[in-house]
């Protein structure tokens, strides 16, 4: 007896001094910065780390919540060197990671790696996990609920239980964050007469104040403060390239959101616009703005620019350009400054962009009026 | 300093091997009567090409539906198993063009670490054991150094200072970093334009290109030894052999660059590389035009000897060996060619079956060539 306690006194000791000794390497890992700040220490706390015990990982994984992409990085490696050992061992403290995964205060990065181990410990385990992942706060955890809702939903069609489809795909359709997903999702349930909103899905904004053509020869429009970004007034008149720069209401029909310029102005080329709206919150609250460009663009919420890019027509997609910013309560009002640029081939036609406000998962936040 | 030695066996630390020449410094070439020796599978995408440090082999892929997951692999030489891998997770863009993905960079070693530098600007570096020894975002650092289309420059190490360029329409730069913090040695700004071909090696410079020509530097310090500004290709790379740099500029242009100055020895601007970039193997430069018409013409003169038509398309480039050349078509046919025969022969095929679009490496006397789901050792 005197030897057990003696045992489980040692025993807990051994672990407690891991957990402490963990805590100051994971803290030079979470330290690193821009431009290799911090890759010395890193680089050696980074080996003391892959040492620890298996029993650590959550530990290991928990030192993700807060921490910059490449202290994540740093994270993830020394995860995969340590769970890999364990896996070999069959040592993986599944439990425990159960229970980081259920817990969504931990960083949705750090809880796709610890659903990504227990599935590679217990499939099954992992497939009994899933259906709860479906309003997850990681648009990758959602992915594996909503891929077996499609499956469900595809099952009950071959059986020609179309009322059963359209509960799973409809069900799959409001956890689906990712663009594949959904477009899988709303092909199927319009195929079943089924009514789909898109651009409320996404949380495109449709309507917006438009003006345009200043100039952009030489792509010098781009740096140039034309007057809408001085001032916002929707009755002004300016001196514009090839024609008078004036305000229109424009609200795009387009499924995913395109304001397109060449709309209302005509192809021009080597020009700039400005797309303004306003949106309004019902409280103060992180979110991040989504942009999809192939042009220049600027985009500012309530004035502060978030984000300037002066590429031209090499692609453009679905949230392309993610920026984070905090919405007030209330107005809030988002200007785009979108640069055609002076090419003629055919595929340099488009001046347009698509923007949605969404959280950090993807989904949308609706404005309150 | 990259010395280049003729021996029994040699590494291939690098985007088409020794000194970024695409050809084998090895006295054991793979010969002719080449077999799949083994397959791996391999998990993700990938134009990156394999490289090869002693009994090892390194090949990257990126995977998921985005594209974010970012795979480094060892496996070993001799029987294809696997030593290690390792998952990160991209933290810049990983748009890309269809046809490419975001392991398009070759990684390339010193020896004794191996850096993986992806579409993402997401750059590793790994002892041959996999301990991760420094890793560094460039998108991260630098918020627009990104190509919507894709970027594919491939990093090359030079006396301790690793060079990586992330050459773009946007915050276009290339640097310096030190091959053991990652901390940047030097950084300097490049032309505004996207680029996706990857530095020469050459004469203990690293020669960066671009459309606006060729502009070799220090590699410890990034300082200018030459500029040559009449301008150059953005896809195929160009090659240096002996005292003569190969320019993919209006075709091939020979250049003579000594500090400071630049002359020119020839142009033909027949001999126009179309995504392949050209090799010198002998007296020869052998170009693959976008017809996927291998052209040989004298490193003289620039006078055409003979063309051969493969079986096409190409996006990786060719490799030599010994007295052969070896490149593989987008649809997986490995060719083998003769260009010691009259008009040029194409030797032997092998069907892999799968898209390639990358270039071969050579080492051991053998080649290890990778597509989307395979890294195949042929000996």
């Amino acid at each position: 007896m005197k030897l057990s306690l003696i045992s489980l006194f040692a025993l807990s000791a051994v672990s407690l001094q891991s957990a402490e000794d963990l805590s100051k390497p994971i803290e030079a890992l979470r330290a690193v910065g821009k431009e290799g700040q911090g890759n010395e220490a890193a680089g050696k706390a980074w080996q003391e780390i892959v040492k620890a015990d298996a029993a650590t990982l959550p530990e290991v994984l928990k030192g993700m919540n807060g921490a910059n992409p490449l202290a994540e990085n740093w994270l993830r490696a020394a995860v995969g060197v340590i769970a890999d050992e364990a896996l070999k061992a069959k040592k993986l403290p599944v439990p425990a990671l159960v229970t980081f995964l259920k817990n969504t205060q931990n960083s949705p990065g750090a809880r796709v790696v610890a659903f990504d181990l227990i599935h590679r410990a217990d499939e099954k385990l992992a497939e009994e996990l899933t259906p709860t992942l479906l309003e997850d706060p990681s648009s990758d955890l959602r992915r594996h609920p909503v891929a077996k809702l499609i499956e469900v939903g595809d099952a009950a069609l071959e059986k020609k239980d179309n009322a059963a489809a359209i509960v799973a795909y409809g069900k799959g359709l409001g956890g689906a964050r990712d663009e594949d997903q959904i477009k899988v999702l709303a092909k199927k349930l319009r195929a079943l007469d089924q009514k789909v909103d898109l651009p409320k899905h996404f949380g495109f904004l449709m309507s917006w104040k438009m003006i345009a053509p200043f100039s952009n020869a030489d792509r010098a429009g781009f740096d140039t403060v034309y007057p809408p970004e001085k001032e916002l007034k929707f009755d002004a008149v300016y001196e514009g390239k090839t024609k008078e720069a004036k305000w229109v209401d424009f609200t795009s029909t387009e499924e995913y959101g395109k304001i397109d310029f060449n709309k209302p102005f005509g192809m021009e080329k080597s020009v700039v616009g400005y797309a303004a709206t306003d949106f309004f919150s019902t409280e103060d609250r992180p979110a991040e703005i989504r942009i999809g460009c192939k042009d220049g663009w600027k985009v500012w919420l309530n004035g502060e620019l978030l984000f300037a890019r002066d590429e031209y027509h090499r692609g453009a997609k679905l949230d392309q350009y993610k920026l984070p910013c905090q919405l007030k309560k209330g107005k809030n009002t988002i200007l785009v400054k979108c640069c055609q640029n002076e090419q003629t081939e055919q595929w340099t036609v488009e001046w347009e962009f698509q923007l949605r406000v969404c959280d950090a998962t993807g989904t949308a936040i609706l404005a309150a009026k | 300093m990259c010395l280049v030695a003729s021996g029994a066996r040699a590494d291939w630390l690098q985007f088409r091997g020794p000194n970024a020449t695409a050809v084998s410094t090895e006295t054991k070439a793979p010969g002719d009567d080449l077999k799949v020796a083994w397959a791996a599978d391999l998990p993700g995408r990938g134009l990156s090409a394999p490289i090869v440090v002693g009994d090892r082999v390194f090949v990257t892929c990126s995977s998921g539906p985005g594209q974010e997951t970012l795979h480094v692999f060892c496996f070993n030489a001799a029987d294809g198993t696997k030593r290690w891998e390792r998952a990160m997770r991209s933290t810049g863009r990983t748009m890309t063009h269809n046809k490419t993905c975001v392991a398009a960079n070759t990684p390339c070693s010193d020896g004794d670490r191996v850096f993986a530098l992806f579409s993402s600007n997401d750059l590793f570096a790994f002892d041959l054991d996999g301990n991760l020894l420094w890793l560094r975002g460039l998108t991260f650092d630098y918020a627009n150094a990104s190509n919507s289309l894709g970027m594919s420059q491939s990093p090359v190490v030079l006396d301790g200072t690793l060079v990586v360029q992330s050459e773009n329409d946007s915050e276009s730069f290339a640097a310096g970093l030190d091959v053991a913090t990652g901390r940047n040695k030097w950084k300097l700004e490049r032309p505004k334009a996207a680029n996706w071909t990857s530095a020469t090696v050459w004469k203990n410079t690293v020669a960066l290109q671009s459309s606006k020509g060729i502009l070799a530097v220090e590699p410890a310090t990034g300082k200018t030894v030459w500029d040559y500004s009449d301008g150059a290709s953005t896809i195929p790379s160009s090659v240096g052999a002996g005292e003569t740099l190969y320019a993919v500029s209006h075709g091939i242009t020979a250049l003579a660059p000594e500090k400071g100055s630049v002359t020119q020895l020839w142009r033909n601007e027949k001999l126009n590389p179309g995504t392949a970039s050209p090799l010198v193997l002998g007296d020869s430069i052998y170009v693959v035009n976008g017809a996927g018409v291998l052209i040989k013409a004298s490193i003289k003169n620039g006078d055409e000897a003979w063309k051969l038509r493969m079986k096409g398309p190409f996006s990786g480039s060719p490799v030599a060996a010994g007295k052969r050349i070896y490149i593989v078509n987008e649809r997986g046919i490995f060719q083998v060619i003769d260009p010691e025969a009259p008009e040029g022969k194409v030797l032997k095929e092998i069907e892999l079956k799968e898209t390639v679009l990358t270039t071969p490496a050579v080492s051991g006397g053998a080649i290890y060539v990778r597509s989307d789901a395979k890294l195949w050792k042929l000996q």
